[in-house]
């Protein structure tokens, strides 16, 4: 488990490897902070924040030095292994402990218990992806089963787990600006030929703008209206104060959410959608890439309306209106004309097999558990794997005397994201925000347990409430993001991103923290955190 | 291994701290923290830690009279063992306590069975009139001399306070030499066998004969001349003379212990264990007891003869909580043992690797059930597990295990010492060598007795003085609580397995308890209820539910109910009982009260106290 | 050289009712039952969780065995002669529902509880007036605004300590304590549910078979005399929270949620899911 705290974040997933756990399974667990996912495992290294590649060229090294690498493997099945051993040639045992902090025989221990491993997968999430380095820092993962073979084999992977219910199958879908249904290439001419002719349109032959990048086209002004569906970016968007500038700017805002989130009180327009989850019929694809299908158990309430209806109205207000009135299984049968991984899936067989995992081409095709089992056919099938040379990059928000702990951003276990969903049931076990510090750094500031005191970095400064927590790593600090309406922690987190994914660096802000005046820092109790 | 939650609102105390540190030596907590950025932990260290919480619990207990929430959170945390757990692993226990004590000591004081008949009542209530912190206690395995008492005590060692010479009618225990014992920290000294010196003896040889505390005086007296000869012989010809002796165990369920330890060595690539069963609780059980505390040395080297017969290298001896005394003795006798090298990696020069490991129960009958007593051992509720599989293939930790009582244990040395065949000359045909017998109630020398098997009833009774003049014997509860009431006249049934089977009663675990013609059989048999009711671990809802329904039926007859109507659902209790019970227990609880109904015993019952001192 | 997980089943034959029948190795007496159409009564058995064999009310008959068996957990062996529907395991079955239902309250047990009672001519009445024989009733525990633990509807079947444990949730908040009768399902000291390391999974709601655990929702419903199942439906759908996509059953009434379960035969969450999925559906209907 690297960059992952699973117990918390994917609570059922951690089931699974607990499963195996009990059964012998070894568990390492890579963090800067010792998780309730690491307090199950065998050992844990706690890596400084934004380490992660230099550790995992560090046990790529040692894997080679001591011969654990799988030569068979690497022969038929990837590229570029002679440059990777040269450029990794560097990342010592030793060096690597001094970038990362975790010592030597811990990394010695993980390089050769991962290599000699019958089967082995490594697990991640935000940890690993939040950063500027975010793409950098899976390759380096993938690097590490290249070199072992754990990958393409039943019970051995790459497994990233994905954040949100659906991610997966808005990738599925195309919402991603680079590919169309199906993870087919926008800039591919044959791929863009087969959707025009479906759906009787042109598309443009470039691929459009990442989050990120939207929001620096906003600043340039090149986008001056946004219709934005089921996000809320002034809330989520880390450096939230130059977010919600950016929406306000614009000509045009219109937003269609469940809710009247802080994103859509900025809008000109507001389309009440119905929840996605209880109250409208499709399908969800999940972090197994299991398409499941979701189904409608209550009505919407009051205004709000299938999100495909008002698509379609939109659409004829605009002056197409031969959309029609297709119900969710038509429009997927469309979808399984033009998504090849998709043809097998029939509604019937959703329904029938409680969900499928892609790729499933043809309806006598039973789905796929794993991917890249290609890379152990021989001769291998396709493109074989590319080695890549990624650097060890620090996070950009660097620490300097005036913002010296370094501020990392977690989840618990009862809430979701910004909490819009999740702050209208009432958890026992829900404390609010707070913001973990290490006895020695509270001892240095002379702050105590339940103290309130302001939280400042280069873009902004808030107040909270301090949990002292032991064994947390000296500088490190660490708070979730679920209460954006009492603490907007995305008005101190860091506003780089990863130019690879558009993904903040949530990871890894730089901090400061002082003492407010006496009379209003009293110090209030804190109950528990399970 | 998990993310507990440690919520106890104090801490632990510095004594519960140390307590805990001494519980755990050797092994060390789970988490090892290399560094700040270095931990070490995993589901295999907490799983080979787990068999210390038993212990850790005692130390707790020891160190502040309960196991206090702080305590029990601290330990938790050492051991990684979910605070909940550790709870319902304590409270299943009647020796820990889980509020703040009222009082340094704590009393058990024996009501059960035999104690009652000498006034165990009348002793409760003095000692409570005294400020004593009393607890009413199922049978304390001194059934020779009571009312029998159990000082359990803070920062001390537990007491055994007794009647120095009971069973008859004008010897009891008064409230005010139990408060001198307390105040001396004295045991009452160990019992004296009438059959002592005895030439006849095979078990009891060496007991009131030789110092329990000298290795010397045991080696002396013929001691460790088995082990010797067992290394000689090597593991195969040991059991193969043992399967010829004919030896069958000695706890009541009389399987044979050749096939039992043939069926654990012949087990490949796993560990194996040699557990001794020494959690004695049956009501009128006290033999083991009498050897424990008399001839220690012979059960560690018995149990190291077994040991390496079957292929194991771990040895573990469970002694009932209520033992003080045995379990010093037998402490003393294992680390003499290691001393001598008689114990340990290299067991006698043989190369042999033999440890033992003593653990003390904490006031729970079902621990004495070979599968609870596992579960006792290993850290968990001592609950019985379902079989098969058997402990020959899925034992202690789930390894291969041959477990065994102290009485089957000590045959083994005069058989491997003389041979299986000239073993087996004595006794009969189907049931060889000699067997030991608890009496108790209403005889004129309570104590145990030696014979050979073949003997009758009546003979053993004889042995034991008879019934005192004046008193006529109106049932005998043969086998124990978990066996069954017969009739004077049955006297003259022989006491061999094959006798017992074919007569429809039991041996047991030898208990021969006498009743008279004033005793209350109702009280009696309702206190045997009630003694299954307490001991029920709860598991299975025929033993619990069941055994609160026999007992209720048992209370409505001595208020008024009539057998008559009664008798369908105490047959139907008893069915559903020894049909679908889990284990011994459940499967037992309705026997001895059924034999009493067909006895008549608990028709014209009389009322009112049960006492008759 | 895609290597998956294969299981190489051999056949077993025994004689189950009379009947010869082949079943894979491995299977319990109950799994041929099942198999066979035979219908099993159970209580402390799920196929979420493993076989604790406490309840006993599964019990059979096996030629050679001197007590019956619990089929859940007794695997079939070759030539095995086993009886479902003899006097013996008639007469046990029953006994087990009349000691329950004489000590528990069983009003809110599944359905099928109530039928096999019947079926056995259980009469729990015959063990005494409940005013004077042990029972466990004890008040209602309402600590928090999700869970309701009413332990005099209890019959200490081991499933929620099973879930909470080490077949899915992994938090130990409960465990078994006490012994005998006065065996109950406890936290650590009998500290409240807050004050415990529960984290309100609900996994003990899921498989609680006798209605001792029951949602907050469900309770104040059937308090408010309002709570009707026959007018419910249960709707399955994907969870919104997180992407490991758990499949929850919403079980509406009158157009609104009132509570959440999974299916236990599904792949992702065998039943178990974690507290958004569960009680996190309050937002639709904020």
């Amino acid at each position: 488990m690297w960059g992952s705290n699973a117990r918390n974040a994917h609570p059922i997933f951690f089931h699974h490897a607990l499963r195996g756990v009990n059964n012998g399974a070894r568990m390492w667990t890579v963090d800067p902070r010792r998780t309730g996912t690491a307090k199950f495992a065998d050992h844990w290294l706690g890596l400084n924040v934004g380490s992660d590649i230099a550790l995992a060229n560090g046990v790529a090294r040692e894997i080679v030095a001591s011969g654990l690498q799988n030569e068979e493997f690497i022969e038929n099945s990837t590229t570029g292994y002679e440059d990777f051993v040269a450029f990794v040639e560097p990342w010592t045992l030793e060096r690597t402990s001094e970038v990362t902090g975790v010592p030597v025989g811990a990394i010695r221990e993980l390089a050769h218990a991962y290599a000699t491993a019958g089967k082995a997968q490594i697990c991640w999430t935000l940890g690993i992806t939040e950063h500027h380095t975010g793409v950098d820092n899976v390759q380096s993962l993938c690097n590490l089963s290249l070199l072992t073979g754990h990958v393409g084999r039943w019970g051995s992977g790459l497994v990233p787990l994905r954040g949100q219910n659906n991610v997966q199958g808005g990738g599925d879908m195309g919402a991603l600006p680079n590919k169309l249904t199906g993870f087919q290439d926008v800039e591919d001419n044959e791929v863009r030929a087969k959707f025009e002719a479906a759906w009787d349109c042109t598309i443009p032959p470039i691929n459009g703008w990442n989050l990120t990048q939207m929001f620096e086209a906003m600043g340039r002004g090149e986008i001056r209206a946004v219709y934005c569906i089921g996000e809320n970016p002034v809330d989520s968007e880390a450096d939230a104060t130059h977010a919600r500038a950016m929406l306000e700017g614009l000509d045009t805002l219109v937003v269609q959410d469940v809710f009247m989130t802080r994103t859509a009180e900025l809008a000109d327009v507001v389309f009440p959608a119905a929840l996605g989850w209880a109250e409208s019929d499709g399908t969800a694809t999940n972090s197994e890439r299991r398409v499941q299908r979701v189904r409608a158990a209550v009505p919407p309430p009051g205004q709000a309306r299938q999100e495909v209806d008002i698509i379609n109205d939109l659409a004829a207000a605009m002056g197409d209106d031969d959309w029609g009135q297709p119900t969710p299984e038509e429009l997927w049968d469309e979808l399984r004309t033009v998504s090849p991984m998709h043809g097998g899936m029939s509604w019937a067989r959703l329904e029938a097999e409680g969900g499928i995992q892609w790729p499933c081409p043809t309806e006598d095709h039973p789905g796929s558990q794993f991917l890249h089992g290609r890379l152990w056919e021989r001769p291998v099938q396709g493109r074989p794997a590319p080695f890549s040379c990624v650097e060890d990059r620090p996070p950009l928000d660097v620490l300097t005397d005036e913002f010296p702990l370094r501020l990392t951003t977690v989840r618990a276990l009862d809430s979701y994201n910004t909490g819009v969903q999740t702050e209208h049931y009432s958890s026992p076990i829900r404390t609010g925000e707070a913001l973990s510090i290490s006895t020695v750094d509270a001892v240095a500031l002379g702050v105590v347990d339940g103290e309130r005191v302001n939280v400042s970095s280069r873009r902004g400064s808030i107040t909270m409430t301090v949990e002292v927590e032991e064994h947390l790593a000296v500088g490190l600090c660490h708070t979730t993001f679920h209460f954006p309406e009492t603490t907007d922690i995305n008005q101190i987190t860091s506003d780089a991103v990863d130019p690879k994914s558009g993904t903040a660096e949530f990871k890894a802000a730089a901090i400061r923290i002082d003492r407010l005046p006496v009379a209003a820092g009293q110090p209030v109790s804190v109950s528990h955190s399970a | 291994m998990p993310d507990l939650y440690f919520g106890a609102a104090d801490e632990a105390t510095a004594g519960e701290r140390t307590a805990v540190a001494e519980a755990i030596s050797g092994f060390g907590p789970v988490v090892i923290r290399e560094s700040e950025r270095l931990v070490h932990a995993g589901r295999s260290r907490t799983r080979e830690r787990r068999h210390l919480l038993l212990p850790v619990l005692h130390s707790l207990q020891r160190a502040s009279g309960w196991i206090s929430p702080g305590g029990l959170d601290h330990a938790c945390a050492e051991l990684e063992v979910p605070p909940a757990e550790a709870y319902g692993v304590a409270t299943f226990y009647h020796l820990f306590t889980h509020e703040p004590p009222t009082s340094a000591d704590t009393v058990h004081v024996c009501d059960d069975v035999a104690c009652r008949l000498f006034g165990s009542g009348k002793l409760i209530k003095d000692l409570r009139d005294n400020g004593h912190h009393v607890k009413a206690s199922p049978c304390l395995g001194q059934c020779e001399r009571g009312p029998a008492v159990l000082v359990q005590r803070t920062a001390g060692s537990d007491l055994t306070v007794t009647a120095v010479d009971g069973g008859s009618s004008t010897t009891t225990l008064a409230a005010s030499e139990v408060a001198v014992a307390i105040d001396g920290a004295n045991s009452t000294p160990s019992v004296t066998l009438s059959q002592a010196g005895s030439d006849q003896l095979r078990l009891l040889a060496r007991v009131g004969v030789v110092d329990p505390s000298s290795l010397v005086d045991y080696r002396a007296h013929g001691g460790y001349e088995a082990l010797a000869a067992s290394l000689t012989m090597g593991p195969d010809r040991v059991i193969d003379e043992i399967t010829a002796a004919g030896l069958s165990g000695r706890g009541g369920a009389a399987f044979p212990t050749g096939v039992k330890w043939r069926g654990v060595a012949d087990q490949e690539g796993r560990p194996h264990h040699l557990v001794c069963n020494a959690d004695e609780s049956e009501p009128g059980t006290f033999k083991d007891r009498v050897v424990m505390e008399g001839d220690p040395f012979s059960v560690i080297e018995a149990m190291t003869v077994a040991g390496i017969a079957v292929g194991a290298e771990q040895g573990w001896l469970y002694i009932r909580g209520e033992y003080p005394v045995a379990a010093a003795r037998l402490t003393h006798a294992i680390s003499e043992a290691y001393a001598a090298g008689l114990l340990g990696a290299d067991v006698a020069s043989s190369g042999k690797r033999f440890e033992i490991h003593l653990r003390s129960g904490a006031g729970a009958y079902i621990c004495g059930e070979e599968t609870s007593l596992f579960n006792s051992i290993e850290g968990f509720r001592g609950e019985p597990r379902n079989k098969p599989p058997f402990p020959t293939t899925h034992g202690l930790f789930g390894e291969p295990t041959a477990i065994n009582n102290v009485e089957t244990l000590i045959n083994v040395l005069p058989i491997v010492v003389m041979g299986g065949s000239a073993y087996a000359a004595a006794g009969t045909d189907r049931s060889p060598g000699t067997k030991l017998f608890c009496l108790s109630g209403r005889v004129v020398q309570p104590g145990t007795y030696e014979v050979e098997f073949g003997a009758t009833l009546r003979e053993i009774i004889d042995l034991a003085g008879g019934v005192p003049d004046g008193r006529e014997l109106r049932a005998v509860m043969l086998g124990g609580a978990a066996g069954s009431f017969v009739g004077p006249e049955s006297l003259d049934l022989p006491l061999t397995l094959e006798d017992t089977r074919a007569a429809g009663v039991s041996l047991g675990s030898g208990v021969i308890m006498v009743f008279d013609q004033d005793d209350d059989m109702v009280d009696s048999v309702r206190r045997i209820a009630e003694f299954f009711r307490d001991e029920s671990c709860g598991q299975c809802v025929p033993c619990r539910v069941g055994t609160v329904r026999q007992e209720e039926v048992l209370v409505r007859l001595s208020s008024g109910s009539t057998i008559d109507e009664e008798q369908d659902l105490l047959q139907d209790l008893a069915t559903v009982m020894k049909d679908a019970s889990i284990c011994g227990l459940g499967q037992t609880a309705s026997g001895a009260v059924l034999s009493a109904i067909e006895l008549g015993l608990l028709a014209g019952s009389k009322s009112g106290d049960g006492g008759s001192n | 050289m895609n290597e998956t997980p294969v299981s190489v089943s051999t056949m077993v034959e025994f004689t189950l009712d009379d009947e010869v029948v082949k079943v894979p190795d491995g299977s319990t007496i109950l799994d041929a039952c099942r198999r066979e159409g035979i219908e099993t009564p159970t209580l402390c058995w799920a196929e979420n969780l493993t076989p604790v064999n406490v309840c006993r009310v599964c019990v059979v008959e096996v030629e050679g065995s001197r007590v019956l068996v619990p089929s859940c957990s007794r695997a079939v062996e070759e030539g095995m002669v086993v009886a479902t529907d003899s006097e013996r395991v008639r007469t046990s079955r029953r006994m087990v529902y009349e000691l329950l239902a004489s000590s528990v309250e069983m009003d809110r047990a599944d359905p099928e509880v109530h039928a096999w009672m019947e079926h056995y001519g259980a009469r729990p009445e015959r063990m005494g007036d409940r005013s004077e024989i042990a029972t466990v009733a004890q008040p209602v525990k309402v600590q928090d605004d999700l869970y309701v633990r009413d332990y005099e509807r209890c019959i200490l079947c081991y499933k929620c300590v099973e879930a909470c444990g080490d077949d899915a949730q992994h938090t130990y908040a409960i465990a078994t304590a006490g012994r005998g009768f006065g065996a109950h399902i406890s936290t650590e000291h009998d500290v409240s549910l807050p004050d415990s390391a529960c984290v309100y999974c609900g996994n003990c709601i899921g498989v609680c078979p006798t209605g001792a655990l029951a949602f907050k929702t469900e309770h104040d419903m059937r308090e408010a005399g309002t709570w009707d199942e026959s007018s419910q439906s249960v709707t399955t759908t994907v969870c919104p929270f997180c992407g490991v996509g758990c499949n929850l059953e919403l079980h509406t009434q009158d157009e609104r949620i009132v509570k959440v379960t999974s299916p236990a035969d599904h792949s992702v969450t065998h039943g178990h899911l974690c507290i958004k999925g569960r009680f996190g559906w309050q937002h639709a209907h904020a």
